[in-house]
């Protein structure tokens, strides 16, 4: 009966979870702020109850049997086996209960991958480790890192993960997009396979390198909701989260307006003093560098190489630029750093990181060793 | 040796006559006796049974809070690959061949495995191939940390995996030349060494299952061996068979890996099945329910986990046509599983039970492994797999099908065959306590990572938002309870070897237990030979009285 009890204590429970979905941890499937995923969230209650109905029945049978049919309470075995009636009634009942589910299931299939007439595109591009977003209709590009308090505290020993504001879910800049609108989302890789879900809008998908996959949201109602990447990726899979803010369709506009000045700006390559300079490369080398370098810039023995007494790193600067623009077979090229953000991490890493050379470099000296004129997205664009 | 198992075969009455095992280690070596092979086989799975368990208990100890305090990422990754990778390939599958080379002789009548020689073979490349796995553990570089599944271009990536790739193909290879010579000896002992009297649908269940099941192994180990050659002529000799930019398809891979991994998964069941239908109708004094469904159940079973394989990506981007053919062919195999479930609760009913440790576990596994079921069943709604892929509702579904499913009846048949074996008699109450403790951790440990998964905790992370903190620490707590308890089952093992309670257990050892298959008419303990001569009379309880 023990079994019975825990099953019907976890059906209670996830009741309790559907009205307490927002409380701080949840039990049950959420609901979601699209129809998809209402529809996903009712065909699951739906199954779950099926599900629960059988395991009650079978369940229920055989504790019966259990408790009544023992030899200790005298109970003479009978000798009965094979019956043809019982064996076609326990295969056909399933077969319609099946066909009954299969119904709502290709109906809500069809719909998720419905994703023609949409309002608007963005490509969604998985990289170690963050995710690259970009508005196909408008100008709209940039990436999206774990924030810098999360990115932190995970990597440093005995930091308090509850002292940080949505730990490991919290982004530098998040997606925004506008409500009651069909959005279309082309989704590929730039190294290996990621996959993008948000669990309020119901589905995730895999961003393949070399390949586009396809999916669709419409969002009912302006929120904030958040996701992570649930391919397994590298180290830092775990460390890679979504964030998706649905506007009402002015602030989305204002937001758009907005973003796009902000691209538009130049980048401000005025000198900077040494401190500020290795105080923004820090940020530059969280954001970029760290996932594999680590916090330390101990690299990873035997894969990734220390940034640590490198002389690589404290030797010649025009060689290092060369070399963080060029990239290598391992490293991927950073041809995308502005000559600030250059200046900065390289200022930040020849005097961090238990590295003392003392120089610093300003950004109106970068010279441009690897000019990359084109988007670097055109590199991940295969034809399909 | 040969002489062993060639006692009473002509041309070798020349040879000279063994009738005892060679004395001290090399008796271990060189064996090519089936009851030799069958313990080394499950002493050897038992010991990977711990490393692997070792591994989860790591896995564990980091997620038991928020915040990396134990492990790098990249080892936490190592933990889950190699986790993953030593149960299946080194504890389960091996366990379950040490089953069948006990007892398919013994119950079929036959006085050893038709291929004795290559039976040894088998098993010391098997020891080979996990050493080779293991051996990158010590490596600079670490283990293998793109999953179990070894997915590329993550595996190929050089700032991944360092230079275990190589070993892990190599061994991959190994164990699967070692599965397929166990499986080609499994059969072609089932087909040629049966006691004459013996018909195909007098077999006993566990080794109709097994028969089924070397069938699997034999087609899918080399789409196995396969897929990683692919992969190691990817990394190292510059082919593109899944690299896009030469013209390959990462997720080509992934078909081909599924394509061996959903048989993979029955594989590990499918004996389980077979060793639950053979323990419950002696401890229900019942014959089972539905013999011939039993059969047909099982064969179909296998037939349609060869046609399934893409529920395992259904988010991978299909045609929609794709999509939803491996949605309803996933659901079909429902009904012959539900057909299983539905025998031995119907073997159960108007039984006269009694409930010894065996029966126990039995019991437990038919109730948890219909858990995993039901749950598999909602995942093979495409749709609702958008949400729940990759997720702890995943991990949760797939540990109810092998915990307290695979490894409980793995559990249940040491319980019940090692008094046989030994001819002494397990600890019945240390043998309760570690069910109890067992079965009551074990959902401790797996019935919250439903919610974990629901509430959209991604698979094979190192660390988690802190709403997921309550549930994986309860998980922890269960899986450390649960891995002490495990200490229990390898006292009891050595402890019935070395003479258990004292009581010397008749050759029935269970009630009954005769009328349900052949092993149980041999003495406690089986001598080192048995069925030098076939038995003339098999149990057919099992089969049509009209038989």
């Amino acid at each position: 009966m023990n079994k019975i009890k825990k099953l019907s204590v976890g059906v209670t429970l996830m009741t309790i979870g559907q009205q307490a979905a927002h409380a701080d941890y949840a039990l049950n499937l959420m609901q979601g702020v699209t129809k998809v995923s209402h529809d996903i969230y009712d065909l699951h209650m739906l199954i779950l109850w099926i599900c629960v109905f059988i395991g009650v029945g079978v369940f229920g049978t055989m504790f019966y049997s259990i408790y009544h049919h023992r030899k200790s309470k005298g109970h003479e075995a009978a000798q009965f086996h094979e019956n043809t009636t019982v064996e076609i009634i326990w295969t056909i009942i399933p077969t319609l209960i099946l066909i009954g589910m299969a119904i709502p299931a290709t109906k809500t299939m069809l719909e998720l991958a419905d994703v023609q007439q949409s309002d608007m595109t963005i490509q969604v591009t998985g990289k170690q480790w963050y995710w690259d977003y970009k508005y196909l209709n408008n100008d709209i590009h940039f990436e999206s890192h774990l924030d810098e308090a999360s990115e932190i505290a995970h990597r440093t020993k005995g930091a308090d993960p509850r002292s940080v504001k949505n730990y490991l879910l919290e982004v530098d800049k998040p997606l925004v997009i506008p409500v009651k609108t069909k959005i279309r989302f082309v989704l590929t890789s730039g190294d290996v396979i990621h996959s993008w879900w948000v669990p309020d809008l119901g589905w995730k998908k895999d961003a393949n390198p070399g390949f586009i996959n396809e999916a669709w949201t419409s969002v009912d109602k302006a929120g904030t909701y958040r996701g992570q990447c649930t391919e397994l990726c590298g180290r830092d899979h775990g460390f890679m989260p979504i964030v998706v803010i649905a506007m009402e369709q002015p602030d989305y506009d204002a937001w758009v307006k907005k973003t796009s000045e902000q691209q538009k700006q130049k980048p401000d390559l005025s000198n900077q003093s040494h401190d500020q300079l290795v105080a923004h490369g820090k940020s530059v080398y969280l954001k970029n560098c760290v996932g594999c370098h680590q916090i330390e810039g101990t690299g990873v023995t035997g894969l990734i190489p220390a940034i640590t007494a490198s002389p690589k790193v404290t030797g010649g600067i025009d060689p290092l630029i060369g070399f963080l623009q060029a990239g290598t077979s391992k490293m991927p090229a950073f041809s995308k750093l502005k000559d600030n953000e250059l200046a900065e991490v390289i200022t930040y890493i020849r005097n961090d990181l238990g590295n003392k050379v003392g120089d610093e470099i300003q950004p109106d000296k970068i010279t441009p060793v690897y000019d990359d004129d084109n988007d670097e997205d055109d590199k991940n664009k295969v034809a399909p | 040796m040969s002489a062993v198992v060639a006692e009473h075969d002509d041309h070798h009455a020349d040879e000279h006559h063994d009738h005892g095992p060679a004395k001290g280690l090399l008796r271990w070596i060189i064996t090519t006796n089936h009851k030799d092979i069958g313990t080394l086989y499950l002493l050897f799975a038992l010991a990977m049974f711990f490393v692997g368990g070792a591994m989860a208990m790591v896995i564990r100890a980091e997620l038991f809070e928020p915040g990396l305090q134990f492990v790098d990422p990249a080892f936490f990754n190592s933990m889950t690959t190699m986790h993953a990778l030593v149960m299946v390939f080194g504890a389960v599958m091996p366990a379950f061949v040490g089953l069948a080379n006990w007892q398919i002789p013994m119950m079929i009548g036959a006085p050893d495995m038709a291929l004795p020689r290559m039976n040894n073979m088998s098993f010391w490349l098997l020891v080979a191939g996990v050493l080779l796995l293991a051996s990158t553990l010590l490596m600079e570089t670490g283990a293998p940390n793109a999953g179990w599944t070894f997915y590329p271009p993550l595996v190929l990536q050089p700032i991944t995996v360092g230079k275990a790739l190589p070993f892990a193909v190599f061994a991959v290879h190994l164990l699967g030349i070692s599965s397929i010579m166990g499986a080609i000896n499994i059969i072609a002992t089932i087909f040629n060494m049966r006691a004459p009297s013996m018909k195909m649908m007098d077999m006993p269940l566990f080794v109709w299952t097994w028969l089924i099941t070397a069938f699997l192994l034999i087609a899918v180990m080399p789409v196995f061996a396969g897929a990683v050659t692919m992969l190691l002529t990817d990394k190292f000799f510059h082919t593109s068979f899944f690299n896009a930019a030469g013209g390959g398809d990462p997720v080509l891979y992934q078909h081909i890996f599924w394509f061996f991994g959903h048989p993979e998964v029955y594989i590990m069941i499918l004996p389980t099945f077979g060793v639950a239908s053979t323990i419950i109708p002696v401890f229900a004094r019942k014959p089972l329910f539905g013999y011939s469904s039993m059969v047909w159940a099982t064969g179909s079973i296998a037939f349609f986990s060869f046609i399934v394989w893409a529920h395992h990506m259904f988010t991978v981007g299909m045609p929609m046509a794709g999509e939803l053919y491996f949605m309803y062919a996933t659901m079909i195999i429902a009904v012959p599983t539900g057909v299983k479930v539905f025998n031995w609760t119907a073997t159960m009913w108007k039984g006269a039970m009694t409930f010894e440790t065996p029966m126990l576990f039995s019991i437990a596994f038919v109730v948890l492994f219909t858990m995993g079921g039901l749950t598999g069943l909602m995942m093979a709604l495409a749709p609702l797999d958008f949400q729940y892929h990759d997720t702890y509702f995943i991990v949760a579904h797939f540990h109810y099908t092998l915990v307290p499913a695979s490894i409980f009846i793995l559990m249940a048949a040491g319980y019940f065959w090692l008094p046989k074996w030994t001819g002494n008699m397990y600890n019945e109450k240390i043998g309760q306590l570690h069910f109890w403790l067992s079965a009551i951790s074990v959902n401790i440990l797996f019935f919250p990572q439903h919610f974990l998964g629901l509430a959209g905790m991604p698979r094979r992370i190192p660390d988690y938002a802190i709403q997921f903190a309550d549930w994986n620490m309860v998980s922890s707590i269960g899986g450390f309870i649960f891995g002490l308890s495990q200490l229990l089952f390898l006292y009891i093992v050595i402890d019935t070897i070395r003479g258990g309670t004292g009581e010397k257990v008749t050759a029935e050892v269970w009630e009954g237990s005769s009328n349900h298959s052949l092993e149980w008419t041999l003495p406690s303990p089986v001598p080192y030979h048995t069925w030098t001569t076939p038995p003339a009379v098999v149990p057919t309880e099992h089969v049509l009285d009209s038989h």
